[in-house]
Formats: structure tokens, sequence, C-alpha cells
């Protein structure tokens, strides 16, 4: 990692088998170099909270893995294989606003992400394949604690329902991993409470591996399971574009949840594969 | 209290109609002196003289041809418009879509789009004439060429405004780029079309009525420019009238559609 690690172990040094590898990463647009010899092994299922102060990479670092952006060098493999140059399903994003589509009623806010991939000539589903999508997206709705408001549309949600709705549509693709930047950023924080709560208990069910972009320390800390702080480790005062950022700390958190993770992971996949929901 | 906070309350409907009511007062005070002075006066006609004309077109059958002209005149006149804008509105809407959401046409396209809305339709009308000849396609292709390019500008702006983040979650939801403009920026465009119609009514009307007047045999406009020569006002006016509620009518035929048709449209703006 970089010079300033602490003393903290990495996880994928734990021998936890690399899900995602960041390898000596810069991206630069002209003179300004936003990061520089970013290095990163990800295991698969980590809860990764990505802090740092503004301008210093961390978005960025979430356009690349979304293919929104190509690094200006190096490579991020997913699974031992290059990550695809642009945004598709194995990757879902939520963003802080703009996140729903305004012209579909919740249900087919969800349902669209079933029928865009099974449809490649009208993008819909007609009949009994229509019903199956507009069904499995109301259990995923309800399961978000959106089940009362199915009908209504995506607009008519306050700012948190239309969170809850954008994480349902992500996470009804099964996405590879999930990102989210800043995405209870302009949440009140009685709600932006409710959906930690409602993000963890999706996280412990899916096992997804979550990116998430926070300006809120307190959320990256009770969140994550891997906090990454981005910062600049070299700066010149005369060219303040000069030097990129790259994580300056990397911090295992919440351990427990780590270790339960890791234990169902141990257990024989007959034994394991109904485990998580229970959790 | 300032005049800026004081807010019409039940008088509103007063308010609306009374410039009309004033109009309407002027003309016809104005037409009574004239005729009181000149009964043969042809230049402000007054309203039996008017309703007699309308009566004559509307209502009878004409001595030569047995048609009722009014009528005649007026299906001739909403054929063409309707023809043209519903052309290019589905022109507009493709190169719109095209050019606003696709970079790679964007980048050809946006400019000629600019330069081709500059060029004056009915300075081109004798082009559209010497090619298309004198028939209807000439006066239809006169409307989608005066309208298009605006249509097209305007939406274009509007696909460029539907955010990124959108665009970008659409593709994380398994869209390609035809499913992409079919399910997500086409519906979010069809009420900004109807927007864009509305505004550009004027416009075709203009340029209809400008190509009637000058090669047709039939609709509102040659009408208008054959009863010149005679100086019928009694027809002129109520003509004028007639394509006035047609255009107000469409506007606000549009506009409750759009509000049918779309009514997430409302709330997806603020």
């Amino acid at each position: 990692m970089s010079d300033k690690q602490p003393g903290a172990t990495p996880p994928a040094a734990r021998g936890a088998g690399a899900f995602l590898q960041v390898k000596n990463v810069w991206q630069e647009y002209g003179d300004q170099v936003v990061i520089e010899r970013l290095n990163l092994k990800v295991a698969e299922g980590e809860f990764c909270t990505l802090v740092g102060a503004s301008g210093c990479g961390k978005s960025t670092f979430l356009r690349l893995l979304l293919g929104q952006e190509r690094p200006s060098r190096g490579e991020i493999l997913l699974d031992g294989a290059p990550l695809p140059g642009e945004p598709d399903a194995s990757r879902g994003i939520v963003f802080q606003r703009y996140t729903v589509f305004p012209h579909l009623s919740v249900l087919d806010n969800v349902a669209l992400g079933l029928e865009l991939p099974r449809s490649p000539l009208l993008g819909r589903l007609f009949g009994s394949a229509k019903r199956q999508a507009r069904e499995q997206a109301a259990e995923m709705l309800k399961k978000v604690g959106l089940g009362h408001a199915l009908d209504k549309y995506a607009t008519q949600l306050s700012g948190g329902m239309q969170q809850r709705l954008a994480i349902a549509q992500a996470l009804v693709m099964k996405p590879r991993m999930l990102l989210l930047d800043e995405p209870f950023g302009a949440l009140d924080p009685g709600i932006r409470k409710d959906m930690h709560a409602l993000l963890l208990e999706l996280w412990r069910e899916t096992q997804l591996t979550v990116f998430m972009v926070t300006h809120d320390l307190s959320e990256g800390f009770s969140l994550g399971t891997r906090l990454l702080v981005f910062d600049k480790v070299r700066l010149d005062p005369h060219a303040p574009n000069a030097y990129g950022a790259r994580v300056t700390y990397d911090i295992p958190l919440n351990v427990d949840r780590r270790a339960v993770r890791a234990a169902v992971d141990a257990l024989p996949a007959h034994i394991g594969a109904g485990l998580p929901s229970a959790l | 209290m300032r005049l800026i906070n004081r807010h019409p309350g039940r008088s509103r409907l007063l308010l609306v109609l009374l410039p009309f009511a004033l109009l309407l007062m002027a003309y016809f005070g104005g037409s009574a002196t004239r005729l009181a002075e000149n009964p043969n006066d042809k230049l402000l006609p007054s309203a039996t003289q008017m309703v007699a004309a309308v009566d004559r077109l509307a209502f009878t059958a004409d001595k030569r041809s047995g048609d009722y002209l009014f009528w005649q005149d007026t299906g001739a006149s909403l054929t063409r418009l309707g023809l043209g804008i519903g052309i290019a509105a589905v022109a507009g809407l493709c190169l719109g879509i095209a050019a606003g959401t696709l970079p790679l046409f964007g980048a050809p396209l946006s400019p000629l789009l600019t330069v081709l809305s500059m060029v004056p339709p009915l300075a081109i009308l004798p082009i559209l004439f010497i090619a298309f000849g004198l028939g209807e396609l000439a006066k239809v292709m006169l409307i989608v060429i005066g309208i298009t390019p605006m249509l097209a500008r305007d939406l274009e702006q509007q696909a460029r405004q539907i955010p990124a983040e959108l665009l970008i979650k659409a593709q994380t939801l398994g869209a390609s780029t035809w499913t992409l403009i079919l399910r997500v920026v086409l519906p979010q465009l069809l009420p900004r079309l109807l927007i864009a119609l509305r505004l550009v009514l004027g416009s075709a009307w203009l340029f209809l009525i400008a190509a009637e007047a000058i090669a047709s045999t039939d609709g509102l406009g040659y009408r208008i420019f054959l009863v010149r020569r005679y100086m019928a006002m009694d027809v002129i006016l109520p003509y004028v009238a007639w394509i006035t509620l047609l255009a107000w009518l469409t506007d606000l035929g549009l506009r409750q559609l759009t509000r049918l048709a779309f009514p997430w449209y409302e709330g997806a703006k603020a």
C-alpha cells in the first residue's frame, strides 16, 4: 500500500483471495492528477467505505469501478479479468441525486431492470413474463419497505424513499458489487439511520461487495468492514494539481461482522447456502 | 398596498374578458360610425354582414362547384397542417434524440441543425415549388422544413438535460443504446415534444397560409388572399377569427394531452 500505511494488516493479505484488484492506477485529466499509484485488493463480500476531503478522488475511484471512466494508467481486475470499460449489469450504482426514473411507477422502476436484459429489441416484456418480472420486483420492493407504494410515480416519493427505490433497483439485478456515491448525503439524520439499518441488513443477506463514498466519517466507521481514506501523500503548494491522491489509511472495522461472514463462508456449501438470510 | 402584492381575486374572470370586450367594442363602434356615413363601406363590416358572409360560405353550397367552401377550405388546410406537423414531429424527435443522446451523432448534426434553423423557410419557398411542384407536397414540405429544425434543436437540448446519472443507471440495469433510448430517453422527451409543438404551432400556421396564398386552389389562406381582391373584409375577418380559434383549440388540446398522457411530467420538473 502506501508509505503511511498503519499497522493493520490489509484483509486481502490474509489470503481471502482477491475479488477486486487495483493495480497501479492513475487518473489524470490534462495536467490535473487526481489519483496516483493506487494499489488495492478487495475480497468478495467486503463493505468498503471511502472517505476523504473533497476533490480527493473518492468519487473518481468509484467512477472507475463503475466503468464510467477508464484509468489513464494501470488496470482494475475483477476476478482476474479486466473490468468492463462501460457501465453494465455487473455493477449496481446508487447516486446521491437523480437516481430514479421519473416517468415510471415505483414498480416499473425496478421491473425495468428485469425487462431490459431479456428483451433486446423492445426493452419490455409482455404477458406472463411481464407479470413474473413485476412480481419479482414487488418482492424486492417489499424488502426495502416500499411495498405500500408500488403504483406511485417515483417522483412522488420522499428523498429517503427514492433512495430505497434506487437500492432496490440495483439489487434486483444481482450485481457483483454495489457502488454507492454519497447515497444518504441529502437525507435528514433520522432517515439516514433507517437507511443504514436497511443497507446493513441487505448486505448481510446478499453477501454483496459494497463500495460506499461518504462525507460522514461516523457513517464510514459504523457501516464498513473496511475504511479506505483517500488523501494526497505529496503536495506541491505551487501546483496543487500536480500530485494525486491514493489510499493513505486502510482500516479494518467491525471485526465481529467480518468474522460472521468468514465463518459462514467456511461452512460446507450445502449448509452455508441457506444461512446468510437467517443472520 | 404595493401593486406587486395585489392579486386578482374573484374579479379574475372579469379581467380576462375585459380586453376582449374592449377590442370588440372598439371595432363595432368604428364599424357603426363608418357604415352610418357610407352604407357601402367595405373596410369595417358589421356583424350582420359577417354572419351573412359566413352563411354564404359555410352553409350554402357554392353555385359553381356545389361544395361548402368554408368547410372545404378548413379541411384542406387542417390536412396540410396535420401532415406537416406530424412529419416534423417524427423527424424532429429522431434528429433531436440522435443529436442529444449519441455524442457521435451529435458532433456532425448539432452544428448542421443550428445553421439550417437560420435559413428563412419562406426564402426557400420558390425552391420548394420548383423541386416539388405546385401540389400538396410543396406546401406540406414548407411546414416540415420550417419547423423541424426548431423542434430538433429544442429536443436536442431537452435530451441533453436528462441527467447523466439516469443514463448510467439504465446501463447498469442492462440497457443497450437502443433500449435505453426506447425506455428512458423517448418517454421522457414525449411530453417535451408536445410542449415544443405548442410553441411552433404559430410558425406552422404562418408557413401554411404563406404557401396557400401563393399557390393553391383551396384552403383558408387561399380564400383570404382570393377575396382580398374584392376587399371582402366580411369574409377575411371571420376566416381570421376561425383560424385563431382553430390554433387556440389545438394548443388547448396539446396541453390537455400532455396532462392526461404524461401525468408524471409535472411532478418530475420539481
